[in-house]
């Protein structure tokens, strides 16, 4: 068999479909954050915590209605993208017209009072949420074995990038959103509610969170610090993208995913440190991210 | 209670001009904890990170507990009271924690200390301030060896004990070819270094082992490693989230039950979230398990009622060295740190933790350990019923026998 750097091909496939599962994960988080910056200009810290949220929800579906994972898919995102749009009415908004760092800091403490509470209720251990009995099982891919509810999150999370990257850079609705960022004040002259837009938006970033969280349910353990272990792997995929870059965190994502996956074969020791690595590159060649635009 | 140990002037005079002495030369605290009668016991916890659930509230709803009981069964001439604080997982916070309830607050025992990082860092402020630290929910090995010292206890385990005795059952079932799952860091790589050891000895082998960066959410890649290598036996050498994503995603992938996991530190707390589906079949070692017997059983259903969870061995194991302690400190009439400690090691401990347990010179609690395996769900019949308790470990056989310690205590 053929060895790559001492692992046999086969394997180093088997891993590097495990670093497409994670970086789907990373690419449905950024995504998220970057709409939400390019939009908002609003840098969410909240963001795993929402996506926090969205893993208990489902599992709270589960348990109290017996509403299982696909219903979940379909109810949690409105919901958590509505306690989204809480947030951004009740305290977004008050701090719009400050620097964006007040932004960060506010959501900062916000994911801080929902961790807390979560942990309050649940423990710090949480809580197991099983793979749906549909998906359950594994298919034999020749070079490995890979459960089929890794497949899905691949398929399921490539199909929400693709749709949201083409609504808003595609179609009208999404035109309105780009020039409200552009500038807001004209775009309102043209008669477009920018406020609502911009709040709609808060909101669907958000519910992608919430929608992560369901996905991340049946592979990780429901547990209040889940997003806070993701969220600064995640921020240094939209640092490394370029902030507010849609196709920028898709692509990043994903490949990031990738390179981890390749760290953990070769280098173990270093797989956490590596996103960080290529994060600190990205900001000496090319400040403004792979994908941003410079200015 | 005479706490004449604190100020070594006062304790070289005479009686009649030692109150005196003790106001001008030591500070406020020794002559108010004198002159005060009380005992007062510092909880120092992990109270929201990563071990709030097998130690953090429950543990100090434990130490409430320890004190009413012996408050009611008593009577003591003195009062007792308990202060508790968050370490945060960090050694310098904790110490500081420490430092400062001894100086102004007159703790006279820190106790709890999870994460062996504080529970050593700890161990040294209370050498330097002549104070006990009773310490249940860290495992490092190191407490009683390297850095022991003679006014510290390690009561509930260690990571010699639970990583030689499931290292141990596991090899003599029949599991011989063994494959390391081991967090990068100290405690991780003691643990795998402390089980292969272990598994050699029993005539098994290792076949090889994978550091992961700590905490890991996904373990898929280590896991798939771990499976190519054929082992019969996967060892999690890791503790925590790591260890219960690690479970579940074994689970997923089919591993289990193919191969078997072996938890090297898992408590009773991991295992009800993870539920019995996913960890069905998985051995390892406990200090306590709340349903072995109507001792266990009585006092788990009280803390129940409290605390809502069952108890985990470093929460039960809190309430007993505390206990043992207090009734020290009642037996010797002081509150003085040798002789207290000196007491403590004299009684052997018994209680609903354990048996004939007993307080060694170099600091180790030993006591009977238990090999639990987890049970099928259908095994299971009412909440919590998580365990079958697979073999008894006797406390010579279980934790490192005192002949081999590397503690200055002994071999002096």
């Amino acid at each position: 068999m053929t060895d790559i750097f001492g692992v046999p091909l086969l394997a180093l496939l088997g891993q590097m479909l495990l670093g497409l599962v994670n970086g789907s994960f990373y690419a449905l988080l950024s995504l998220g954050l970057a709409v939400i910056f390019g939009l908002l200009n609003v840098i969410n810290f909240a963001h795993g915590a929402f996506y926090m949220m969205g893993a208990f929800a489902a599992w709270g579906l589960l348990t109290l209605t017996g509403i299982g994972y696909f219903g979940a898919l379909v109810l949690v995102p409105p919901l958590i993208g509505g306690v989204g749009l809480i947030v951004d009415r009740l305290l977004l908004k008050r701090i719009a017209h400050l620097d964006p760092l007040y932004g960060l800091l506010l959501t900062f403490g916000l994911a801080l009072i929902l961790e807390g509470g979560f942990r309050y209720q649940f423990g710090v251990s949480g809580e197991s949420y099983d793979v749906p009995e549909s998906l359950q099982g594994a298919l034999d891919l020749g070079f490995m074995v890979i459960p089929k509810y890794r497949l899905w999150v691949i398929a399921v999370s490539t199909l929400v990038c693709l749709v949201t990257w083409f609504v808003i850079e595609k179609t009208r609705l999404g035109s309105y959103l780009r020039a409200a960022t552009e500038n807001p004040t004209l775009t309102q002259a043209f008669g477009i509610n920018v406020p609502l837009m911009v709040s709609l938006t808060y909101g669907f970033g958000v519910a992608l969170a919430g929608l992560a969280g369901v996905m991340a349910a049946p592979i990780f353990q429901v547990a209040p610090l889940m997003g806070s272990n993701l969220i600064i792997v995640v921020f240094a995929v939209v640092v490394i993208g370029g902030m507010g870059s849609i196709l920028g965190s898709v692509v990043t994502g994903l490949s990031l995913g990738l390179i981890e996956g390749l760290t953990k074969v070769y280098w173990p020791e270093a797989s956490s440190t590596v996103v960080f690595l290529l994060m600190a590159l990205v900001l000496v060649l090319r400040p403004a991210g792979l994908f941003g635009r410079q200015t | 209670m005479h706490r004449i140990d604190t100020c070594f002037l006062s304790r070289a005079l005479a009686p009649s001009i030692w109150i005196a002495l003790a106001l001008s030369i030591c500070s406020a605290q020794t002559h108010a904890a004198y002159s005060d009668n009380v005992v007062k016991i510092g909880v120092l916890t992990d109270m929201s990170g990563p071990y709030s659930d097998l130690a953090g509230p429950g543990a100090i709803v434990a130490a409430q507990m320890a004190i009413e009981d012996f408050v009611a069964r008593q009577k003591p001439d003195f009062k007792v009271e308990l202060v508790t604080a968050d370490h945060q997982n960090k050694g310098d916070i904790a110490a500081n924690k420490a430092r400062e309830w001894f100086d102004r607050e007159q703790v006279d025992v820190v106790s709890e200390l999870v994460t062996s990082s504080t529970a050593l860092a700890v161990m040294k402020v209370a050498k330097e301030k002549n104070r006990i630290a009773l310490i249940t929910g860290a495992g490092s090995s190191r407490i009683t060896n390297e850095d022991c010292n003679d006014v510290t206890a390690h009561w509930a385990y260690d990571t010699y004990a639970t990583g030689n005795g499931t290292g141990k059952a596991v090899v003599q079932q029949g599991g011989k070819t063994w494959f390391f799952l081991t967090a990068d860091y100290a405690f991780g790589q003691s643990l795998e270094k402390d089980t292969t050891a272990v598994i050699l000895a029993n005539g098994g082998k290792v076949l090889g082992s994978v550091r992961h960066p700590f905490p890991s959410t996904d373990l898929s890649s280590y896991l798939l490693k771990a499976q190519a290598s054929g082992a019969q036996v996967i060892g999690l050498a890791n503790a925590g989230a790591d260890t219960i994503n690690a479970v579940k995603q074994a689970s997923e992938f089919g591993i289990t039950p193919k191969q078997t996991l072996a938890g090297l530190l898992m408590f009773i707390t991991d295992i009800n979230s993870l539920g019995l589906k996913a960890t069905q079949g998985m051995y390892l070692t406990e200090a306590f398990y709340w349903d072995m017997n109507q001792e266990t059983r009585t006092w788990s259903k009280r803390f129940y009622e409290r605390h809502k969870k069952m108890p985990t061995m470093v929460q039960a194991g809190l309430y007993s060295a505390l206990t043992h302690y207090l009734e020290a400190v009642k037996a010797s009439h002081s509150d003085s740190t040798a002789v207290v400690m000196a007491q403590m090691r004299k009684t052997p401990v018994n209680d609903f933790f354990t048996h004939n347990g007993q307080l060694r010179a170099d600091g180790l609690m030993q006591h009977d350990m238990y090999l639990m395996q987890v049970k099928k769900p259908s095994e299971s019949h009412y909440p919590w019923d998580d365990y079958f308790v697979r073999a008894t470990l006797p406390g010579a056989e279980a934790f490192q026998p005192l002949s081999l310690s590397r503690c200055p205590l002994i071999h002096r």
